[in-house]
């Protein structure tokens, strides 16, 4: 079945169950609440921050190589090693390596996009490595045999019911529906985990070039277990994630909470400045970071596509998007959903099987009125679908109908004429169509405008 | 002198939306000109990412308005589609400059009558329960946000009911509900039912395409709704 076949079927399903309808708004709203509250409380002028914030993501675009090598640097000299992943294959290799020679059997991993985009689970399986999800929505949805729904909050389309049904068949746990015992449960599965794990791996919510530093944000302190707790730390991050100062997270670090959950800050916020240094008592003995490009160095060089490196994550698109909250993060059938996984998903992919991403959307703008660095994200929608027709993707009936189109457009007599010859065809076939698709057609005029004007020009 | 914009959907569809933007701006005193080329102005193809189908009729379109002093359109989508878009689209392009004039003096309908101090000129009565449905392209690319209220609000025996927050989509998305009509038919009834949970019983909105999609999925899904472009209604309340 192609993506796109694939992807209408899911939608159609979606936009039918009322009852998943009402469960997304109900998560978004929640969070919409918070939302709306912590842009005041904590921002004197939330537009002038994501002003400000977008000021900084194209000062890092503009010196994009530099940061990076400034990073590497920095955080090498503190007994890091830096790996550079040109895709997806690079990045499986290094991986697969630092495993061997580290004779790893098992890897507990945090909730990291990066790590979906290389299909890091896929590899673990294929390779006899265990992998267990520190995160608690990561970790529901691994337990179900399912991806992430969203990009910041995997498990957002599961109730408390579903979850305590799931914890009971796979982990043997009594079965609830309390949110705090559901934690409990989790947490008791993972801590063992921790410690006897092999390597622990982990994404990066920023990079910092200036102190060589990586920063973690989560809410359940999973991230820094997984980090800290085995003797190998993985860091797998995308080359689009740095900032060039410490100080400059002070505004992206309650950005990013804000817009991400609608948090002031997060619960915990760390920064690691490579592996266990001498004389300290914790920390990994050994940290590598894979520095993973994937497609992003080309959308760098396109000029129109190169703002969309400024995405931090956060997810506010997503939850802002009406067509997410019908169709549902699966349907999408990608690492990232929604309207920035609808910009980066062809780009990255290819037009071939995922333009119709660009095209699932209404172009209402909801997502670029709430992105924190100020990404105009539905236009870059539009530059996709520009793209997609200009590689011969959009399809013969579309092609050939739009051509027909702006000929009969380009001139009054022929709109007229085709008026005239659609209200006839209009009339005709009405007749023929079920009673509910007549409802969806609205009734034609016998006069246009143009027509009617004649009358109304000689009353005034 | 104000030249009427009629969208495409309006000349073919809605042809008493037009009339009646005509008729409000005859009341409020305005000399209106309709030229009588005027077809559409390209933006079906150029969401579609069909940029050149697009250039062509917006070529026609600039030939027609490149005279005009104002325009007056009863569309945000489209409105926004000559300010927004044509730079983009006649970037590299001799028409460069007339296009980006031409934006300067195109307007939607309720940003006109605010803009020009109408409102107060308002005396007209509706009775119920309306709230508003604000186009997106008019929220989010012409940043018109309260203008259309304030008009509804100065008309007596109208109840103003609003859903809180910014505007949600409505679905329609021109091309977009034809091709993903599950999804675009699932947006409205989403849409339709933050009005109808608070008892609204008319829903007026500035944008033809967001009517004609609403519209629709109400008689479908039997939906007990009035749906009104902002013209008719304050045709029908200053019984133009």
């Amino acid at each position: 079945m192609s993506e796109f076949t694939r992807f209408i079927n899911q939608s159609r399903l979606f936009s039918r169950d009322e009852e998943h309808r009402l469960k997304i708004l109900k998560a978004i709203s929640t969070y919409d609440d918070k939302v709306d509250q912590m842009k005041i409380s904590q921002f004197r002028d939330w537009q002038q921050a994501r002003g400000y914030a977008s000021k900084i993501k194209q000062y890092v675009l503009d010196h994009l190589p530099t940061l990076l090598e400034e990073f590497e640097e920095k955080i090498s000299a503190r007994g890091a090693e830096v790996l550079w992943a040109r895709d997806k294959k690079e990045a499986q290799k290094y991986f697969l390596d630092i495993a061997k020679r580290h004779q790893a059997k098992r890897v507990v991993k945090s909730k990291s996009m990066t790590t979906e985009e290389i299909e890091f689970n896929e590899l673990c399986e294929d390779n006899d490595i265990d992998v267990i999800e520190s995160d608690l929505g990561e970790l529901i949805v691994q337990l179900a045999g399912e991806k992430p729904y969203h990009i910041v909050t995997p498990a957002m389309h599961k109730s408390k019911a579903e979850i305590g049904h799931l914890f009971q068949e796979s982990l043997g746990a009594p079965e609830t529906d309390d949110a705090e015992e559901l934690t409990m449960i989790a947490r008791e599965h993972l801590r063992k985990t921790y410690v006897t794990s092999d390597i622990g791996v982990t994404g990066a919510n920023f990079i910092v070039a200036h102190e060589g530093a990586l920063v973690m944000t989560e809410n359940e302190g999973n991230g820094r277990l997984t980090m800290s707790c085995p003797p190998v730390h993985i860091a797998i991050v995308g080359i689009e994630k740095v900032l060039p100062r410490l100080s400059d997270l002070s505004l992206f670090l309650p950005l990013l909470a804000t817009s991400g959950t609608g948090q002031q800050v997060t619960g915990y916020n760390s920064i690691i400045k490579g592996p266990r240094q001498e004389g300290e008592l914790d920390g990994p003995e050994k940290m590598y970071i894979i520095l993973l490009d994937n497609g992003r160095s080309e959308l760098y060089t396109k000029h129109e596509f190169r703002d969309i490196l400024c995405c931090i994550r956060c997810g506010a698109c997503l939850n802002a998007c009406p067509v997410y909250r019908t169709i549902g993060g699966h349907t999408y059938h990608t690492p990232y959903q929604g309207p920035v996984g609808s910009v980066i998903t062809p780009q990255f992919r290819g037009m071939n099987h995922w333009s119709h991403l660009s095209f699932a959307s209404s172009l209402c703008a909801a997502c670029s009125s709430v992105c924190p660095v100020h990404i105009d994200i539905h236009q870059l929608l539009l530059e996709n679908r520009w793209e997609a027709h200009q590689e011969g993707k959009t399809g013969f009936s579309w092609n050939t109908g739009l051509k027909i189109w702006s000929w009969v457009m380009s001139s009054r007599g022929r709109l007229n004429t085709m008026s005239t010859l659609g209200h006839i065809v209009y009339r005709w076939f009405l007749p023929f169509l079920s009673r509910s698709k007549r409802k969806r057609i609205p009734k034609i005029p016998k006069r246009s405008f143009e027509k009617l004007w004649n009358d109304y020009e000689q009353q005034i | 002198m104000v030249s009427l914009f009629i969208p495409c959907l309006v000349d073919q569809i809605y042809p008493e939306i037009g009339i009646d933007m005509a008729k409000c701006l005859d009341y409020f005193g305005y000399q209106i000109v309709y030229d009588r080329q005027q077809t559409c102005c390209g933006q079906p193809a150029f969401n579609a990412g069909h940029r050149d189908e697009a250039r062509k009729v917006a070529t026609k379109f600039i030939d027609v308005f490149k005279s005009s002093d104002v325009i007056v359109c009863p569309s945000g989508s489209c409105t926004a589609m000559v300010k927004n878009y044509y730079p983009l689209l006649f970037s590299d392009h001799s028409l460069l400059d007339t296009v980006q004039e031409l934006g300067t003096k195109v307007f939607e309908f309720s940003e006109f009558l605010i803009s020009e101090n109408l409102v107060q000129k308002i005396q007209g009565s509706y009775s119920g329960k309306v709230g508003f449905h604000n186009s997106c392209h008019s929220q989010r690319e012409l940043g018109i946000d309260l203008e259309p209220q304030k008009i509804l609000q100065k008309i007596d025996d109208l109840e103003l009911i609003q859903p809180q927050g910014e505007s949600v989509c409505c679905g329609f998305g021109g091309l977009f509900s034809f091709k993903f009509d599950e999804i675009s038919a699932a947006m409205a009834r989403t849409r339709l039912e933050m009005f109808t949970s608070l008892g609204v019983d008319t829903i007026v909105t500035n944008d033809p395409g967001c009517l004609m999609h609403m519209r629709q999925e109400s008689i479908a899904r039997h939906y007990e709704l009035k749906l009104l472009h902002l013209t008719e209604l304050l045709a029908q309340a200053l019984k133009l």
